[in-house]
């Protein structure tokens, strides 16, 4: 058994690693709150994870670009933008796109779930499999903005008067949400609980 | 290891897994990593404040002239637009997206911007062996927390998936701040990788 700061009864700075009495509210060292995980436990996380995903779900289906060109006028939401990129030839850039805005937030949603839910279910997953997958996504989440900054650049750029303009649609708005959303989720995950348990057990 | 209230002054605990360890920093260029989870818990480097005290330096100065120097310009059938990242930050302003475009400008100009200003800040008194200035823990740790919400090198992504879209659309010519921008996220993210934050959270508190 790993001797931690709260098997001794400390508590640890999660910012600056710097160990205080038990029951302490604030780091000297560095002033942030010292939280106690047993307390606060998984409820913020799960209050993100929620938030983000109502989000997401406008996200995909309202237009994200709206594109003036002479002869059209179209709307076309995340998955909608990737096809058409695909149809034009450009596979790379759609593959780019389709991981930023749709395999990195689902699988986001997933993971987060999966360790919030399976914490107490050692046999599924070992400790340091689960902080590998803790850390890629928290990694991993802030490239899921990529595409609210196409929108940020088409938009501002494309603006031709009549033969060519770009606006954004609603869906950059509740997209952009749901990924500071599950940003935050992530980040309110405490990864020691994660190792806990091996010292209760 | 005791529980007595003066013992505890020498521990840490790992950030990501909780296993205590006596804070012993190792020689240079050593690095001192948690026997449990992995985590690098120290990796200090011969000079690293001044190197990464230039790198911030340099990541402030592009950024201040990133902002304001064309960007990109397109033109088709004679019309032509040229933007700065100024512009694309506040791209959403005109409808009802104002919030998003404070998140835009936050995340591409202002916290990277604030980020690099903070470690200065708290950087200087330590390089020339001075006491920290006043509240540079607090400066510090603001710019630790502001770390995954500085999004320049996201955003140099979504310039090339832009101008990919955009190069059926009208011709494109990328401006000096474009390079600047690439050279800054390159620089950010070096910069991000030289700094050992608990060897820096050590000086703050020795001095």
């Amino acid at each position: 058994m790993t001797e931690t700061a709260k098997t001794s009864g400390l508590i640890s700075c999660t910012t600056c690693a710097r160990v205080w009495p038990g029951g302490q509210s604030h780091c000297e060292r560095c002033g942030s709150a010292l939280i106690d995980r047993d307390v606060r436990g998984l409820q913020p996380v799960w209050a993100w994870w929620v938030a983000g995903l109502i989000c997401y779900i406008p996200a995909n289906i309202y237009p994200m670009l709206r594109t003036h060109t002479l002869f059209t006028d179209e709307e076309s939401t995340i998955v909608g933008g990737a096809a058409e990129l695909i149809a034009h030839g450009s596979v790379g850039v759609a593959a780019i796109i389709l991981i930023a805005s749709v395999l990195i937030p689902v699988g986001k949603f997933i993971a987060i779930a999966f360790l919030a839910v399976t914490l107490r279910d050692r046999k599924r997953m070992s400790q340091h499999r689960r902080q590998q997958l803790y850390e890629v996504v928290e990694f991993i989440g802030r490239w899921s903005m990529v595409d609210v900054f196409v929108v940020a650049i088409l938009s501002s750029l494309i603006q031709l008067q009549d033969v060519a303009s770009i606006n954004p649609g609603p869906a950059a708005m509740t997209f952009a949400l749901s990924v500071i959303f599950t940003m935050l989720a992530a980040q309110s995950f405490d990864s020691r609980l994660i190792w806990d348990k091996e010292d209760q057990a | 290891m005791t529980e007595s209230t003066t013992a505890y002054k020498d521990l840490i605990a790992c950030p990501k897994c909780d296993a205590l360890y006596h804070a012993v920093i190792p020689d240079n260029n050593h690095r001192a990593i948690c026997d449990r989870c992995g985590t690098t818990l120290f990796a200090p480097r011969e000079g690293s404040f001044l190197i990464v005290f230039a790198y911030a330096l340099t990541v402030l100065v592009l950024i201040f002239a990133a902002t304001w120097f064309p960007f990109i310009s397109i033109s088709k059938a004679g019309l032509s637009n040229t933007s700065s990242v100024f512009d694309v930050a506040l791209s959403f302003s005109d409808s009802a997206m104002i919030p998003l475009t404070l998140a835009v400008a936050g995340m591409i100009i202002l916290i990277p911007a604030l980020r690099v200003l903070l470690i200065l800040y708290t950087l200087a008194p330590l390089i020339l062996e001075r006491k920290p200035l006043p509240h540079a823990a607090l400066a510090f740790r603001y710019s630790e927390q502001m770390r995954p919400w500085a999004m320049a090198e996201i955003f140099v992504l979504g310039v090339a998936v832009a101008l990919v879209k955009i190069a059926g659309l009208a011709n494109v010519d990328p401006g000096p701040a474009f390079w600047m921008f690439v050279a800054l996220a390159l620089i950010a993210t070096i910069q991000d990788r030289a700094a050992c934050s608990l060897t820096i959270w050590k000086a703050l508190e020795a001095k």
